[in-house]
């Protein structure tokens, strides 16, 4: 049976999306001229300022597009459902965005959105714009310690954005922001659980099968399976099994401070996501870690799938201030 | 026999068809492994590839620059991992053509050859990583060999498929070190590559079309 979706036409759903998203944020966002894939900040590129390029695959809204703004990501290029957008808008995005000052291109480290967007800057780099990569690999649950380069990028996103286009707002050099861009990755741990699937518009089938009862710890954000599947825990014990990993390579010391973020993979509700978070609460304290700030919702989401994440940023001054820096974005504002 | 530019668009006219017939099973085999979107990707690849050959005028348009057309429209419409695998793979076979207008039984396995490599090269992928290589490969190396041995383009094709069939069936007792199913670890044994099981479509169709 066919899974339940407001769509028209499943291969129209990510363009149908755009224009609803364009049509509602006017102030924010435009697409660039002829590359309606390509999502540009209205106010935010601007001459001598690194250029922040952010995208990969749709059905993760409010990434990517949502953090395309002042403070924040300059564009993003957005791809067909969970798949990486192509070189062209990637390369539109650069070219819209580009102040002279160079571009960082960011996202999650996945091997499409690699070969796409490395095809871009090869492309951009003819057009005499300095292309740098940094790619995002806060899924604890997607590699092991050791091997921190081959994980996924997920939730963690969030932050890892935010440091970076903070750090381009405040005119800082290329080699600056992608300092505080790899940093900032360095220092974001993210787990997440899935309790059911979720499915592609056009297919209109669960992506994978789960139990009634059952969970699985460190699933992706596009359904690639994780690391253990059991029964479904209470809520205080799911986020313990998270935290006990995220803390175990985190190592926070007494005093150290950290941003939070709960987010749902889409269907999980509020509610819950606040129950982990009041136990995500309770564990930081009981180790004397401080919580600067914290954020609950759908940020990082995986189309309808039933599951949340939990991401702890370990911050330090610089970071914080990059935190704390304004942002103004469509789906996302701060300061 | 020799192959023109009829040829050609004609062989992307059936890797479509083949490939949309099978969408549903190759969604199905990388649901197990991956993000079920694998044959979402193909079909939406080969069918871009098809509107962007329909309208050519073929008897003024050359191999190469066919090739290079299905390249572009491939890459456009897929994005994802296999945009840039076959993307590269046709540009590479638009490269092997050359300056030829009809494309001799040892010209087109160069053609099929210079697709493997291109793929080899883009996904920097060796056999035994559980990928589309690991049908690409030996398909290469079989054709290669039959046509080195005199057999004619059908007989060369017929080896390479049986070498892909071979060489998908091989990934499912690889564990997986390339894309997204690289991940799994040993969770990925026993389930068959979907990037593989769909070469083995390409190929079959590539097959026929010349057959």
């Amino acid at each position: 049976m066919q899974t339940k979706k407001i769509i028209n036409d499943g291969n129209r759903a990510v363009d149908e999306m755009l224009e609803g998203v364009l049509a509602a944020h006017p102030r924010h966002l435009r697409s660039a001229d002829g590359s309606p894939r390509s999502i540009i900040a209205r106010d935010g590129p601007r001459p001598g300022k690194v250029g922040l390029v952010i995208g990969g695959g749709s059905g993760h809204e409010p990434t990517f597009l949502g953090f395309v703004g002042k403070g924040l990501a300059d564009a993003a290029a957005i791809g067909n459902v969970f798949a990486s957008p192509p070189p062209d808008p990637i390369v539109e995005c650069a070219k819209a965005v580009s102040g002279g000052a160079g571009v960082l291109f960011m996202y999650g480290n996945y091997a499409g959105d690699v070969m796409n967007f490395d095809m871009a800057a090869e492309m951009a780099a003819m057009d005499d714009i300095e292309v740098r990569t940094v790619l995002t690999t806060d899924d604890v649950a997607s590699a092991p310690r050791d091997q921190r380069q081959k994980r996924r990028g997920v939730a963690g996103n969030f932050f890892i954005f935010k440091a970076a286009g903070a750090a381009c707002d405040q005119m800082l050099s290329l080699d600056e922001v992608e300092r505080i861009a790899r940093k900032a990755n360095d220092r974001t741990f993210t787990m997440g659980v899935a309790l059911s699937p979720c499915s592609l518009p056009q297919t209109r089938r669960p992506n994978f099968e789960i139990g009634g009862d059952e969970m699985e710890i460190g699933m992706g954000i596009h359904g690639e399976p994780g690391i253990a599947r059991g029964t479904l825990m209470t809520a205080d014990e799911i986020t313990d099994e998270m935290l006990d990993k995220i803390l175990a390579e985190m190592a926070p010391k007494r005093g150290d401070k950290v941003a939070v973020l709960v987010n749902s993979l889409g269907s999980t509700p509020l509610m819950e996501l606040y129950i982990m978070n009041r136990r995500v609460k309770q564990r930081l304290d009981a180790i004397g870690v401080s919580i600067h700030a914290t954020w609950v919702g759908n940020y990082c989401t995986s189309l309808e799938m039933a599951g949340a994440s939990v991401t702890l940023f370990h911050l330090d001054e610089e970071l914080q201030a990059m935190l704390d820096h304004p942002c103004d974005c469509a789906m996302f504002r701060a300061g | 026999m020799s192959i023109d530019s009829a040829g050609l668009k004609r062989m992307f006219d059936a890797i479509a068809v083949a490939i949309e017939a099978d969408k549903d099973r190759l969604c199905q085999l990388d649901g197990v492994i991956g993000d079920a979107d694998h044959g979402i990707a193909m079909a939406l690849g080969f069918n871009a590839v098809r509107d962007a050959l329909a309208p050519l005028d073929l008897a003024a348009t050359e191999p190469t620059a066919l090739l290079n057309t299905a390249a572009k429209s491939f890459l456009n419409a897929v994005g994802a991992s296999s945009g840039p695998l076959y993307a590269t793979a046709f540009m590479r076979a638009a490269a092997a053509v050359k300056g030829k207008t009809t494309l001799a039984d040892g010209d087109v396995v160069a053609l099929f050859q210079a697709m493997a490599q291109g793929i080899r090269d883009r996904g920097k992928a060796e056999i035994g990583e559980k990928t589309m290589i690991d049908a690409w490969q030996p398909a290469a190396d079989a054709a290669g060999a039959s046509n080195a041995a005199g057999k004619t383009l059908a007989e060369s094709l017929r080896a390479a498929l049986a070498a892909a069939e071979h060489g998908a069936e091989a990934t499912k007792d690889m564990i997986a070190v390339k894309g997204r199913s690289s991940r799994l670890g040993e969770r990925s044994l026993g389930h068959i590559d979907p990037g593989a099981a769909s070469a083995v479509t390409v190929i079959s169709a590539m097959r026929d079309s010349f057959a």
